[in-house]
């Protein structure tokens, strides 16, 4: 187990587990969006889509703790990656040119997930607490659309728009470098996974960013 | 023309530094930036002062000893040249340049402009390079290379170890440095015998020596002198993976 640990210490290796933990999550968030989709069919759809999901709670549950598992590793990771890359570029320029070289989504990895983290915790503490816990009397589409915490209330669409709109610039970056770092971004596959990262960065955070607009600026009427 | 510099002073490793702005009159365009810092240099020792040092050998952009920070950019503004190949027709009449060492954790400034790169020869003699039992010389076609794999090989090998990558990334991270010594000698039949041991042992010293950590923003390859590519990066994220895993 000795190469695992010196593997897993390294900086390559740190690099690993972020490229895979935030590769997972990208797959997560096709599963997630397909789900939401269903509140465009109305309550009775979304309700019952949600009481069918909650008819195979146990399952529901392991895969609740292995994404929380991924997420908590992305985010240590993500954390000493960023304080060890500081630490190890302590002076800074006085003059630095660094649009010149790179991209602002590339730069700024750390603030962009720290922006998407904020919005998980009030993402769970509202709607996953509410769909489980208080549960409502299964009124889960009126969770979703109401006042309280749905996209009736500004301040929970502005937010909403708002990391949707930054999970998008995290994985303008972050997607086609999970590829780079495993080595696989520059062979005959390079031009099917610059089309795949387009679905990921756009597509999907657009989808995500619709629900919000539809619901709350649209249907809303605030 | 005339340029307004502005420059970083430090009398050595353990001294405070600090910015010193000097005017530099009479300049000409063909100059190179090192011919204007000496003709400052010049001046500076006739008026009894301490002359700016910087590193510089070569000055045609093959040793690799050169490399300053100049208006935020490692060897200046323009793409695939040294510090050394840097011209004053690259600036405007009256503009004002800043001047800085490169700054990187592992790579402690000793003085004004000169910072200390054995950092790199560290990781070189950690296994970048091939152990050969000297003999009588090989005949030079008996070991076949496919010529796209040489290219390939050889644009590695243009790395002359200036330090830009390292200096121009938010990271301080030295992968495309050693990306090009692995992937240069992982693409060669002669580097086969160390191959694993090599990506191991580079990376190994790689993070000792206290460089960050690549997050592929790309900055290095772009300032590289030598144009060599993160493909590289790719290639030494592979052999490495392979090397710990297989
Ligand atoms: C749904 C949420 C998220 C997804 C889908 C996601 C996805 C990704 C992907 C694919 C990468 C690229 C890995 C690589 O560079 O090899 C990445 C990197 C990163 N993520 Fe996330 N991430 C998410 C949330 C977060 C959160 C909450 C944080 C921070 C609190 C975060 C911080 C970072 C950092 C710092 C990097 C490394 C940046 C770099 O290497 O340039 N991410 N993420
Ligand atoms: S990779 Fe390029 S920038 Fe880095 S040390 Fe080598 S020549 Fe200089
Ligand atoms: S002095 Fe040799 S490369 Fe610049």
């Amino acid at each position: 187990m000795n190469w695992f640990f010196r593997f897993m210490n390294s900086s390559v290796g740190k690099k690993i587990i972020m490229a895979t933990t935030g590769l997972l999550l990208c797959s997560f968030l096709i599963i997630h969006l397909f789900g939401n989709l269903f509140l465009y069919g109305g309550p009775e759809l979304f309700n019952t889509y949600v009481e069918r999901l909650a008819s195979i709670k146990p399952l529901i549950r392991v895969i609740e703790v292995i994404l929380a598992l991924i997420f908590l590793f992305h985010i240590i990771n993500s954390l000493w990656l960023t304080l060890s890359n500081r630490k190890a570029n302590p002076v800074k320029y006085e003059v630095n040119r660094a649009q010149d070289n790179s991209s602002f989504f590339s730069r700024y990895m750390g603030i962009t997930g720290s922006i998407v983290f904020i919005f998980l915790a009030v993402h769970l503490s509202t709607f996953w607490y509410r769909f489980q816990i208080d549960h409502d009397g299964g009124q889960f589409y009126r969770i979703v659309t109401g006042d309280a915490v749905g996209f009736n209330n500004p301040y929970i669409t502005g937010l909403y728009i708002l990391a949707m709109i930054l999970l998008g610039f995290h994985l303008r970056h972050g997607f086609q470098s999970a590829f780079q770092t495993f080595g696989l971004r520059y062979n005959k596959y390079g031009k099917l996974i610059e089309a795949i990262a387009v679905l990921f960065w756009f597509a999907i955070p657009l989808g995500f960013v619709l629900i919000p607009i539809y619901f709350g600026l649209l249907k809303g009427g605030f | 023309m005339q340029v307004f510099l502005k420059v970083w002073r430090q009398a050595d490793a353990k001294s405070e530094g600090q910015f010193v702005t000097y005017t530099v009159e009479n300049v000409t365009e063909d100059m190179s930036f090192f011919e204007m810092l000496d003709m400052l240099n010049n001046q500076l020792v006739l008026k009894g002062k301490e002359p700016i040092a910087f590193d510089h050998d070569c000055r045609e952009g093959i040793c690799g000893t050169c490399g300053l920070f100049i208006n935020g950019r490692a060897h200046g503004p323009l793409r695939g040249i040294t510090t050394c190949q840097l011209h004053m027709r690259s600036f405007d009449d009256g503009a004002n340049i800043v001047v800085e060492p490169w700054r990187a954790e592992a790579f402690p400034v000793i003085k004004d402009l000169i910072v200390d790169r054995t950092a790199f020869d560290r990781i070189i003699s950690a296994g970048g390079y091939i152990s050969v039992n000297t003999g009588g010389v090989p005949d030079a076609n008996t070991i076949p290379v496919p010529k796209p794999k040489a290219d390939e090989a050889f644009d590695a090998a243009t790395c002359i170890g200036c330090g830009a990558c390292v200096a121009t990334c938010k990271n301080s991270s030295a992968m495309l440095f050693v990306a090009a010594k692995v992937s240069h000698l992982a693409l060669l039949p002669q580097g086969q015998v160390e191959r694993k041991q090599r990506a191991l042992n580079l990376v190994a010293a790689m993070d000792m020596e206290g460089f960050g950590a690549c997050t592929n923003t790309g900055a290095c390859e772009i300032e590289c002198p030598k144009e060599i590519s993160i493909v590289h990066i790719a290639r030494l994220n592979r052999e490495f993976l392979k090397a710990s895993l297989l």
